[in-house]
């Protein structure tokens, strides 16, 4: 009787201290979130002020008017709404011709035993962890070559075709590999009832396993949407017309561009940034499930 | 079941399969291997091939065996590439000792429920979502001359502090931009992981009279591994392959070299060489052991 009620005063002691300790955790991280979205709230107040009251009155002065001129500039001046167009040319297919294929290849892969399954399990998920540096060169030889030979210089490379095939081809390999451990976690007996009825091959895709992948689809669609949209690097390489190019790419020429006007720029990156901030607000389940899709395998 | 077992059963399911069924099947494979195979596998391929030659990059008939010449300039001649790979060095030293495990230490301590947690994980997790471009640009933004974090230390444009251009302290600037991003990517996986461990483990931990850090080292750490091996791979995979957020402060200049924009130098625009295709090679030879590490951990359980 005395050791459970010693124990209980520990256990008690050992709660407050707890307690205390937990506060001070909490007023900690919470410093630093503030810190940590201190940058963008900058970058959003610089946004709202006038240049040339900043350059009167410099950057810590009392604002005398805050209004969305700079963003009604940015779009006019900086060519936002074409930069918009173009990345839209690029994502959209990008991302649907990445989920179709990835899906294509882990249905094969989950619901039909080859001996290779493995094996190509393996290469899609290793080709998509390979460097970009490490193909660029060969592909855009491929690029032109195969552009000239067709009599269409400009059929892959400086086209947004071009960027679409080389996301999908790299990106169906993460999609696979995330696809395929789903589709483990369905169970069997849906798609053998599906065959014993004698669904073919076709059906058994597109009548059973695609509306059962909805879900995972949905999460890895908003991922990749994500990523391909901040891509830098494949729109810079593959693309020689500044006209052509996606938003995020555009922003590094802009950024040298308006160096001087900074409240135009601190507006162009806002208006940039938007759509994955509303990603973020609308969509963040399905961002952070198909991130993690793929490492809680089941 | 016995081997032949297997192989009649295998072949009895194979012969089920009608004619549309097997086109539909090769169809389904054959079309997305197709573009993998042409558009990574292959180019990786001769990309490696190319860094043993001298080519321009004009005509394929002009191409010339190097044999080792090219890495040779690398090692030997281009102190660049040994500046650059100090740079990714630390760079994983700094993500491998700093960033992730404050990532991890986050993601501990928001899962505990703290107070203000749902706050902490929205502000942490917010850098994720920009892209690389627009973080250089808010970050020019605190750190430009005449920028915030200047004005903050009370110096005017002329005797501002130069984040970017003094080489004492840039790359440590760099890093701390690159954190901010990090940090919370790590946060995000690890939370994620945190959230299918069993609490009733934890609580047992604790009235067993574990401290905290006994109960994460022992009890949460060693039940996340999957988790752990795709943390470990994001950090050194990142670290080696930086590339934007360098870019786009100071574009292809010289300015702050990394393997990442050494690449880029040399097989972009006019001055393409293979020398920068073995600058891709080395870039994928340090990245290979993580890559492998990864695989093995991920299919295991299929091969066996």
């Amino acid at each position: 009787m005395s050791i459970d009620l010693e124990l209980q005063r520990s256990a008690t002691k050992y709660k407050n201290k707890q307690k205390v300790k937990d506060r001070f955790i909490s007023g900690f991280i919470g410093i630093f979130a503030i810190v940590w979205i201190f940058p963008i709230a900058w970058t959003i107040w610089t946004s709202l002020r006038p240049y040339k009251d900043v350059r009167a009155n410099g950057v810590f002065s009392i604002p005398e008017t805050l209004n969305l001129d700079n963003y009604a500039q940015a779009i006019s001046r900086m060519d936002l709404p074409l930069y918009f167009w173009n990345t839209a040319l690029i994502t959209v297919p990008a991302v649907f011709l990445t989920l179709f294929f990835g899906s294509l290849i882990a249905f094969v892969v989950s619901r039909y035993s080859f001996k290779w399954n493995v094996t190509l399990l393996l290469l899609f998920t290793a080709g998509n962890l390979l460097p970009a540096q490490l193909v660029f060169i060969p592909v855009f030889k491929m690029y032109i070559t195969l552009g000239k030979a067709l009599g269409f210089p400009k059929l892959l490379y400086d086209s947004p075709w071009g960027v679409v095939l080389i996301h999908v081809a790299f990106q169906m390999g993460f999609a696979t590999f995330v696809l395929s451990s789903y589709m483990k976690t369905v169970p069997k007996e849906i798609s053998e009832s599906a065959m014993v009825d004698g669904a073919s091959v076709f059906t058994h895709y597109t009548k059973v396993m695609l509306p059962l992948l909805r879900p995972a689809l949905a999460s890895l669609g908003v991922l990749m949407t994500t990523w391909i949209y901040n891509d830098f690097f494949w729109a810079l390489v593959l693309m020689s017309s500044d006209s052509k190019r996606p938003i995020t790419s555009a922003l590094g020429r802009l950024q040298g561009e308006f160096v001087t006007d900074y409240n135009l720029l601190a507006a162009g990156a806002t208006i940039a940034a938007l759509p994955t901030l509303i990603v973020f607000f609308l969509l963040r389940k399905q961002f952070v499930s198909g991130l993690t899709l793929g490492s809680t395998k089941g | 079941m016995s081997s032949t077992a297997k192989d009649i059963n295998k072949v009895s399911r194979r012969r089920a399969f009608s004619k549309a069924d097997r086109t539909t099947l090769g169809a389904f494979v054959g079309i997305p291997l197709f573009f993998h195979l042409l558009l990574v596998w292959i180019p990786a391929v001769l990309t490696i091939l190319l860094s043993f030659t001298y080519w321009s990059g004009i005509s394929v008939s002009r191409i010339k065996w190097a044999g080792l010449a090219n890495y040779q300039n690398i090692f030997f001649d281009t102190p660049a590439f040994w500046e650059g790979l100090k740079n990714n060095v630390i760079w994983l030293g700094w993500f491998a000792l700093i960033a992730t495990p404050l990532g991890i230490l986050l993601a501990y301590q928001i899962d505990r429920q703290i107070r203000g947690h749902k706050f902490y994980e929205t502000a942490y997790y917010l850098p994720v979502v920009l892209s690389l471009a627009v973080t250089g640009i808010i970050w020019n933004f605190l750190l430009r001359p005449d920028g915030f974090v200047n004005g903050l230390f009370g110096r005017d444009i002329d005797n501002a502090i130069s984040f970017f251009g003094n080489y004492d302290i840039n790359i440590y600037v760099i890093l701390t931009i690159a954190s901010w991003r990090h940090i919370g990517y790590i946060m995000l996986l690890y939370l994620a992981g945190l959230k299918s461990v069993d609490s009733a483990l934890r609580e047992a931990a604790s009235l067993d009279g574990a401290t905290e850090w006994q109960t994460f080292k022992k009890v949460v750490f060693p039940s996340m591994k999957p988790v752990n091996i795709i943390v470990i791979v994001i950090t050194i995979i990142e670290s080696l392959r930086a590339f934007d957020i360098v870019y786009i402060i100071y574009g292809s200049s010289a300015g702050f070299p990394i393997l990442g924009t050494l690449v880029f130098q040399n097989i972009a625009g006019e001055g393409a060489s293979m020398k920068g295709a073995a600058y891709a090679v080395i870039l994928f030879v340090l990245s290979i052991g993580p890559i492998i590490a990864y695989l093995r951990a991920t299919f295991k359980s299929d091969v066996q």
